[in-house]
């Protein structure tokens, strides 16, 4: 017993503080209505409601992030292949092919894929048995070719054009072509976490709602006393508002503490499936400040809706 | 000697029904003046505490015309009622104290909700406690306090803000005769000072205790004025004539 009374008296000390803190602001007002039962268990539904959008909104940047790296990659972009099943033709085709493209003034550069880079590529499907003979096989020869500008179908139109005349046998291609379903996907993703955000947000305001509506009506009679004494709805909206955004402050706190934790454990679960696009989903520090005000805003929306839905309330009254 | 200067309540043909049920309160004229003592009797279910409640501005008629403090009550803009209900003090019926705040908090509540200082609420409050024998119940919550005590408190927020005007439902009905002939007091002090007084009652001896003051009979719902006091009281002094009296 000797033992557990200071640690009943340091639990006293933090619940007086909170009660303190929960109560600072305007003096004629924070006594109206028993603040710490206004609005329940709105910490915890606040908490878990901003660790779910910190989450998802930290997949949404980095879903960006990779969207825009992949595109600023691939932006001048173009692959060039020379597709003859001879191989003394389609080498003399990429050779011509190479000088016209370094010629051209729209090519900022072009290299040939080396064949052991190509065998490479192959190598997975085709395997590499003794006795297997990839050089046999009629795998075009590439060139990767990297544009002044952005390859836009003009661009790649008069480019085939130029290339065609000297390598009949040329096929080329913006590399961002190969990757649109991708970004597509990427796209689908980056709206499927903005819906999140915003169902999670609408939940917050119904949580926020139905909690004012239930403190409302618990107290009712306590304010129509404070009504008819001369209380004004303003006062007794701000007792709402400050409880509430105390509750909000401390879930959100909480929430996105849960949420970084998440979003840290997860990066430690991609990154060890190397580099190529998932390398670029990372965070950059505005991100991290756009995730930080994540619990700011839930805040400022809790105590907004708090405020909107006691004021209405309070207006049905004499 | 000098007739009160202008009415400070004025009903004209008021009437008040809840829902479709049938008016509790029918054709209801009358005219309070400041710093009147008024007593309102009248049997179980005459409607005096329908009455009350449109004195202290928590119903609206369904008809008539209610004047306060020269501003027509039943067009008054809602934003304009806490300003109103701060001149009028109110004792409910069932004390409706505040369950989570102490006796001390209950009575500043008025003064706190009119913005006063807190270090300037500490002193009347306590003063006010101590005048009704609650000095030493100040912390107390009203589930620890007896009646009696919920009623002294109730009495005592009523009339810590010095309202223009002080209703009373049936203030002394938990409180033993001495305790209610001292409450009757304060509100003859309060009146004194230039408060109006309108106090619901069931008990002559508390009526025969303020001989000063003016009879509001309802029944069933109807008020009787078979004098005419309650349209033209007769004249008296001023509040401040009279407390100078009194002190002389």
């Amino acid at each position: 017993m000797s033992a557990a009374k200071p640690q009943n008296n340091r639990f006293s000390a933090v619940g007086n503080w909170l009660s303190a803190l929960r109560q600072r602001g305007d003096a004629a007002d924070a006594r109206l209505l028993p603040e710490s039962q206004l609005t329940g268990p709105m910490p915890w539904v606040i908490g878990i409601m901003i660790a779910l959008t910190v989450v998802a909104a930290a997949s949404g940047l980095a879903l960006r992030n990779v969207a825009t790296t992949a595109s600023a990659d691939l932006e001048g972009g173009v692959t060039v292949q020379i597709v003859s099943a001879a191989p003394a033709e389609r080498n003399r085709q990429a050779r011509s092919a190479l000088a016209a493209l370094r010629a051209d003034p729209d090519v900022l550069d072009a290299a040939p894929v080396a064949q052991d880079a190509l065998n490479a590529l192959v190598e997975p499907w085709l395997g590499t048995r003794p006795g297997d003979d990839i050089e046999a096989l009629p795998i075009p020869a590439m060139i990767d070719v990297r544009l002044r500008q952005s390859a836009t179908p003009a661009r790649i139109a008069a480019l085939r054009a130029r290339i065609v005349a000297v390598a009949q046998a040329a096929r080329i291609d913006a590399q961002a072509g190969w990757l649109a379903p991708v970004f597509g996907a990427i796209n689908a993703l980056q709206w499927l976490a903005s819906g999140l955000i915003t169902l999670l947000a609408l939940a917050t305001i119904a949580a926020v709602l139905l909690a004012s509506r239930n403190a409302l009506s618990n107290h009712r009679e306590t304010i129509e006393v404070v009504h008819m004494l001369g209380g004004t709805d303003r006062q007794i909206a701000r007792v709402f508002q400050r409880s509430m955004a105390f509750d909000a402050a401390v879930g959100g706190l909480a929430g996105l503490v849960l949420g970084v934790i998440t979003i840290t454990a997860l990066g430690r679960q991609f990154a060890p499936l190397g580099s190529g696009m998932i390398g670029s989903a990372v965070l950059g520090w505005l991100d991290w400040a756009l995730i930080a005000l994540i619990p700011l805003l839930g805040v400022a929306l809790a105590v907004l809706t708090a405020r909107l839905t006691v004021l209405a309330a309070l207006r049905r009254m004499l | 000697m000098s007739h009160p200067e202008s009415e400070i309540v004025q009903f004209d043909n008021v009437g008040l029904r809840y829902g479709t049920d049938k008016e509790v309160l029918t054709d209801v004229s009358f005219t309070l003046f400041p710093g009147c003592f008024y007593f309102l009797t009248g049997a179980s279910g005459a409607g005096k505490t329908s009455l009350l409640k449109l004195l202290y501005l928590s119903q609206r008629p369904s008809r008539g015309l209610i004047r306060m403090f020269g501003t027509d009550a039943i067009t008054l803009p809602r934003g304009r009622l806490p300003g109103f209900r701060r001149r009028i003090g109110v004792v409910f019926q069932d004390f409706r104290l505040v369950s989570h705040l102490s006796a001390f908090d209950n009575v500043a509540l008025p003064l706190r909700v009119a913005g006063v200082i807190e270090r300037e609420i500490t002193k009347p409050v306590t003063d006010m406690l101590e005048w009704v024998g609650l000095g030493d119940r100040l912390g107390a919550r009203p589930a620890t306090l007896s009646g009696g005590e919920q009623q002294r408190v109730a009495i005592a927020r009523a009339v810590i803000a010095r309202p223009d005007i002080l209703v009373a439902d049936e203030p002394t009905g938990n409180v033993d005769p001495d305790m209610a002939l001292k409450l009757l007091r304060l509100f003859e002090s309060l009146n004194r000072l230039g408060t109006t007084v309108v106090v619901a009652t069931h008990d002559a001896h508390l009526i025969r205790n303020v001989p000063e003051s003016l009879i509001m009979r309802l029944d069933r719902g109807r008020l009787s004025d078979p004098t005419g006091a309650l349209r033209y009281p007769p004249r008296r002094s001023p509040p401040a004539a009279r407390l100078d009296m009194k002190n002389q």
